[in-house]
């Protein structure tokens, strides 16, 4: 057993961090203060290929794996979450959802593109009756000669109105509750496909969230993904490898807030010497790192047991060791950066330290995606199945 | 075309300090990287690639067998091949054993064009280089700042302190570059898979390289290191003209806000 990171995935780690604190880090607090999606920011993930790291080369891809997927939206979510956000859920959500389950025809028309990042993906499955419950789905696909005719509203979709290809879920056979969701590509610009306001959040200030509203939208017989029916199964299978990325974006905030509370803890004077030279500040570090540490080898084992399932013979899941790494690297992120605001004292509370930020974009680690319960009930299914 | 770019591996300056003893440097845990003006050349060479798909890049580098790591960062980048100049016999060469041994390789390779960075940032000599040119009897324009091929000859802006030149020169010649060339690109994800997974690095010993025995190493250095120190770092100091009391009070107001009082 080797806890060490390859020759290539350390290089890939110091170009992912390189990357961040050059061309990420200084908008930062910007794009949080304005809430502006960083477009510029997209570009550049799409001109160096961090839009389409685990997928294969035939498919426009990087041709690498998951936790080289993983150590990049860390690294920019250890000095920007709105910007790991948007890498987890075009990679994860659509792009990955797309791979898995798309055909040759659906991978060359859209897994291309969003693999190259000449488009942004989104997902969309949650409804204003159907968070956690997905059976209570009520969007409706009602199959008319050569297309579907969708109806009905998405809300909570990140990326909505930035993305060009939504993988969205609709009842086709109500009357079948989970049994009867299927999975559709939707392109923006569809006529009857269109968006809600923005929603006014507690953190992730700069990743887009919106609601999707389909009226009367005809999509394509051939956008439709995988069988008809078979849409919940494959939202779960698809939402397994989504806590990964959630989870590397939770482990990536609490590096970045523990980062910045090392710093300031050195330079901060109090009583005539640095706050450092105190054993609270001391104590409270170490349990900081610890909690860090602990969560960053359970993301990355999710990481290596979701490609040991990719390349298994037998179907295998990794729904476990994902839901394990985002229910501990969510709440480590939500109490590194809250001891980070409390070191920081009466600053840490002011929007001019970066502490500030990423305790309120740390909540979200624990809701979306899954929330924690929900974690605890994957978790505890399998024990006791 | 084919163009050699000549790397270092350095260990990063910024983090590096002198053991205060034996006056040598403490490479332990500095971070190594690839000397920041060799990096410029090679993005310098890279962009030729760009606009001229038919080129090929040749990252080339001698050191111990760990300078593999900025040839597959090169490779990574872009290089199309990688060579590591290696051998014991090598060791503790100055730059006249160094710029022989390295002319030595790439007298085996075909080349139009070569690039090397304007100096290394921790021996800061600025002679490979020109030493390189001068053994492969083609001519040099140091301090790079910018370059354009124009059919057989390349056109160089060349960076003095108070001015520039425009230089244009006929291939094959050698041309030493400023980081201020260019932003070097950044490393891509699959590139750095295909770097260590797919890629080789070709290593040159002793018996590939065309070069005398008594060129090479620390038995080929005419140059000998007698002693190095770290410079004592003293504050700018601040001069005050003024009568004896006001000066005795601007002391005093100084040392006590410096805690000394």
């Amino acid at each position: 057993m080797d806890f060490t990171l390859s020759k290539e995935h350390s290089m890939m780690r110091d170009l992912f961090r390189d990357f961040a604190e050059r061309e990420v880090e200084p908008l930062a607090q910007d794009v949080d203060e304005t809430h502006r999606f960083p477009r510029e920011t997209v570009e550049k993930l799409k001109k160096n290929g961090f839009l389409g790291i685990p997928f294969d080369k035939k498919w426009g891809g990087q041709g690498c794996d998951t936790l080289s997927y993983v150590l990049c939206v860390e690294e920019l979510s250890r000095v920007c979450a709105t910007t790991g956000v948007i890498v987890s859920a075009h990679t994860s959500l659509c792009a990955d959802c797309i791979n898995h389950f798309g055909s040759d025809a659906q991978k060359e028309k859209y897994l291309v593109p969003l693999a190259k990042g000449e488009k942004l993906g989104a997902f969309a499955l949650t409804e204003p009756e159907a968070g956690t419950d997905a059976a209570g789905t009520q969007t409706r696909a009602e199959l008319q000669g050569d297309f579907y005719l969708l109806n009905g509203s998405k809300i909570f979709i990140t990326n909505a109105g930035e993305a060009d290809v939504y993988v969205v879920f609709a009842m086709t056979d109500k009357s079948q509750g989970t049994h009867g969701i299927s999975a559709f590509i939707v392109e923006k610009g569809t006529p009857g496909f269109d968006f809600g306001i923005p929603e006014k959040k507690m953190g992730i200030h700069g990743s887009s969230t919106r609601e999707l509203i389909f009226i009367d939208c005809k999509i394509p017989k051939e956008n439709l993904l995988g069988k008809e029916g078979k849409g919940f199964g494959i939202a779960m299978t698809t939402l397994d490898g989504g806590r990964i990325g959630i989870a590397a974006q939770a482990l990536g905030i609490a590096q970045g807030a523990l980062d910045k509370t090392v710093a300031y803890v050195k330079e901060r004077k109090q009583f005539g010497r640095p706050i450092a030279k105190f054993q609270n500040t001391q104590f409270t570090l170490a349990q900081m790192k610890t909690e860090v540490e602990a969560a960053r080898y359970l993301v990355y084992r999710a990481a290596l047991a979701k490609d040991a399932a990719n390349k298994a013979r037998k179907p295998q899941r990794f729904s476990v060791e994902a839901a394990m790494a985002k229910l501990k690297a969510s709440r480590v992120a939500e109490y590194v950066t809250d001891r980070a605001v409390q070191l920081h004292g009466g600053y840490g509370y002011m929007q001019d330290y970066d502490v500030e930020r990423m305790m309120r974009d740390a909540k979200i680690t624990e809701i979306y995606e899954g929330t924690s319960e929900v974690m605890e009930m994957v978790i505890s299914g399998d024990m006791l199945k | 075309m084919n163009i050699i770019v000549c790397v270092k591996q350095v260990p990063d300056t910024n983090e590096v300090r002198l053991d205060p003893v034996k006056g040598t440097l403490i490479r332990d845990g500095v971070p190594s990287i690839m000397n920041p003006d060799d990096k410029a050349g090679l993005e310098a060479a890279l962009r030729i690639k760009d606009e001229n798909p038919d080129t090929k890049v040749t990252v080339l580098s001698m050191g111990p067998p760990q300078a593999d790591d900025v040839l597959r960062e090169a490779m990574a980048m872009g290089a199309d091949e990688a060579i590591l100049v290696t051998d014991r016999a090598f060791g503790g060469a100055d730059t006249w054993a160094t710029s022989s041994t390295i002319a030595g390789a790439i007298k085996r390779l075909d080349y139009d064009l070569i690039f090397t960075g304007r100096q290394a940032i921790d021996g800061d000599t600025a002679q490979v280089g020109p030493e390189m040119s001068e053994h492969l009897g083609i001519p040099c324009v140091s301090y790079a700042a910018d370059v354009k091929i124009e059919g057989d000859e390349v056109v160089v802006k060349r960076q003095f302190e108070d001015r520039d030149h425009i230089i244009r020169v006929k291939m094959p010649c050698l041309l030493t570059a400023l980081s201020e060339l260019n932003t070097p690109r950044y490393m891509t994800p699959g590139g750095i898979f295909d770097a260590y997974r797919e890629r080789e690095v070709r290593v040159f010993n002793r018996a590939d390289v065309d070069v005398a025995d008594e060129n090479i190493g620390l038995a080929g250095s005419p140059t000998h290191v007698v002693k190095s120190f770290p410079k004592s770092v003293k504050a700018p100091g601040m001069k005050i003209e003024t009568g004896v009391e006001e000066s005795v009070q601007f002391i005093m107001d100084k040392l006590e806000e410096k805690y000394l009082l």
